[in-house]
């Protein structure tokens, strides 16, 4: 090769090097603009409206001004740990007979496969499939059912969070090391004992990831709700009555007539990312507490 | 209290693979013995068959006697059991990866339901210690996690880990092939202190090793045991042709 065609080769090694590069820049950038965006605009239109009232007053009757969301923030808590409670255990539970138990199994290709088509069910079906098992009729064997409960709202989020945690569960668990099992059976541990207690100590920090990432998409589920918990203008933490929750009031208040309501809808998604940024953060911050050094 | 391991027509087979045929030995209690022999050659099988280990794959199959001691290991007694008398370290390190060094050693005395948290300290020190790794690691056994140690001390905590449970058999599957040299002799060291206590089978590649630290030696190809006898017979004067071109480096 001559002289001449070596500095071109390596010229064009160079370009196609800044070119990849830039390409890789950007494409960052993409990803990351949606988000700066979206909680930029947030910040500029939903500061105005927050100050002490939002977090402690109930909503105001329409044509008076003021007014907060505190029922909606309380009941956006309730809706969610009940969801959690039935989400992340069934979930989990789930996802270790896929990893662990039922490998390979007909039954398990079967709850694979229909974990995933429950992952793609719309939100809004999945209202109008708990509202015609819950609240439309009532049943015997169902607490709360025949009408509007805040127990249905948190049936629905939790059955949306099951899929999520089962399936990333099951990955986490697979991508523990073969060799961490064999030294656990090679203790004399019987095999149940060694999934519970290494298998998924050992995958935990993922599977709390996938548990935080269900959670926080069903957070901000509106669709599910509007035929369970309905919304709620008042104070109430029965499960038994209608319930109020933080997308289910912003998107009655932003659908309003009522500019006073629009700002208030406007605080109210500002708060709902903080809340949830901030649950997922206080989970991670106590979950790592536990955790050593050394431990990757 | 070490133990003998008699063996007698044991086979094995992963899937159609038949990897081990005919094999019969005794391997004598509280000595190390060591198995050579030829990439693929089943000497990983054979010791993963004396503590049941190798039924855990689910296409693998066995038959033939074992006995530990006085238990026949096939008929009377459940994998579990023989697990915590036969004890086992791997190739590769396999510390807990989210346990403390503390949690490590106790891993298999906590799980199987003893919790005497004074007896537990006792141990977990005694284990340490008879593993050579109390001095490098006593100020951290709560702070640290198993997988932040060095390879060696990894694998120096696997061994404290399978001590821990008391067995009387200890299965050493390339113990050092992922170790440097200086934890490699220290391994060694180790093995020719254990055996005191416990009867050792350490399956090798390196025959200077095996020279080192075992008494017997058996060597293996193709899924049979060729010759199993002193290791100074096996290195110096062997009766089959074919370890003595192993050991000279002929073929393998």
């Amino acid at each position: 090769m001559s002289t001449g065609q070596f500095h071109f080769r390596s010229r064009m090694r160079r370009v196609t090097d800044v070119a990849v590069t830039s390409l890789a820049i950007l494409a960052t950038l993409i990803v990351v603009a949606p988000l700066v965006a979206i909680f930029g605009y947030l910040l500029y239109k939903g500061t105005a409206s927050l100050n002490l009232a939002f977090f402690t007053h109930v909503p105001a009757p329409p044509g008076e001004l003021g007014g907060g969301m505190a029922n909606a923030i309380l009941g956006s808590a309730i809706l969610l740990m009940l969801a959690s409670a039935i989400g992340i255990p069934v979930g989990i539970g789930g996802g270790i007979f896929l990893a662990e138990f039922g490998r390979g199994s007909k039954l398990a290709n079967a709850v694979r496969f229909t974990a995933d088509v429950l992952n793609g069910v719309p939100s809004i079906v999945m209202g109008v499939a708990v509202y015609g098992l819950i609240v439309s009729q009532q049943h015997s064997f169902i607490p709360f059912s025949g009408h509007f409960s805040a127990f249905s709202g948190g049936v629905a989020l939790g059955i949306m969070m099951i899929p999520t945690v089962c399936r990333t569960t099951e990955e986490m668990l697979l991508m523990v090391p073969h060799a961490v099992r064999e030294a656990a059976l090679g203790l004399g541990v019987p095999n149940w004992r060694s999934v519970l207690s290494i298998t998924v100590r050992t995958a935990s920090p993922g599977i709390i990831t996938g548990c935080m990432l269900a959670f926080a998409r069903v957070a901000g589920e509106t669709a599910p709700l509007i035929f369970t918990a309905l919304g709620n203008q008042f104070w109430s933490t029965s499960l038994k009555d209608p319930i109020a929750a933080l997308p289910l009031q912003i998107w009655v208040y932003a659908l309003s007539p009522y500019d006073d309501w629009h700002r208030l809808a406007w605080a109210g998604a500002l708060v709902l990312i903080v809340l949830i940024v901030m649950a997922v953060s206080l989970v991670r911050f106590v979950t790592s507490r536990g955790v050593l050094k050394g431990t990757s | 209290m070490g133990v003998g391991i008699e063996v007698q027509n044991l086979n094995a087979w992963y899937g159609n693979n038949h990897t081990l045929q005919d094999i019969n030995l005794n391997i004598p209690a509280n000595h190390a013995t060591a198995l050579i022999g030829p990439s693929g050659c089943g000497k990983s099988t054979f010791v993963r068959c004396l503590n049941r280990m190798h039924e855990t794959n689910p296409i693998a199959r066995v038959t033939g006697v074992v006995r530990i001691g006085e238990l026949d290991i096939y008929s009377d007694a459940k994998p579990v059991e023989i697990r915590r008398r036969v004890g086992m370290v791997f190739q590769r390190p396999n510390p807990f990866p989210t346990m403390s060094i503390y949690d490590n050693v106790a891993a298999g005395l906590k799980l199987n339901g003893y919790s005497n948290k004074r007896s537990l300290d006792e141990i977990v020190e005694r284990s340490l210690r008879n593993s050579a790794l109390w001095e490098e690691v006593k100020d951290d056994l709560r702070k640290k996690s198993g997988a932040s140690l060095s390879g060696g001390q990894q694998q120096r905590l696997c061994i404290a880990r399978a001590l821990a449970v008391d067995p009387e058999v200890l299965l050493m599957d390339e113990p050092a092939s992922a170790l440097d040299p200086v934890s490699t002799s220290k391994i060694e060291d180790l093995i020719f202190q254990l055996k005191s206590q416990y009867t050792i089978v350490i399956v090798t590649h390196n025959m200077q090793q095996a020279a080192r630290v075992a008494e017997k030696t058996g060597f293996f190809l193709n899924g049979r045991m060729v010759e199993f006898d002193s290791t100074h017979k096996i290195f110096t004067n062997p009766s089959d042709k074919r370890t003595e071109d192993y050991i000279t480096g002929r073929f393998g």
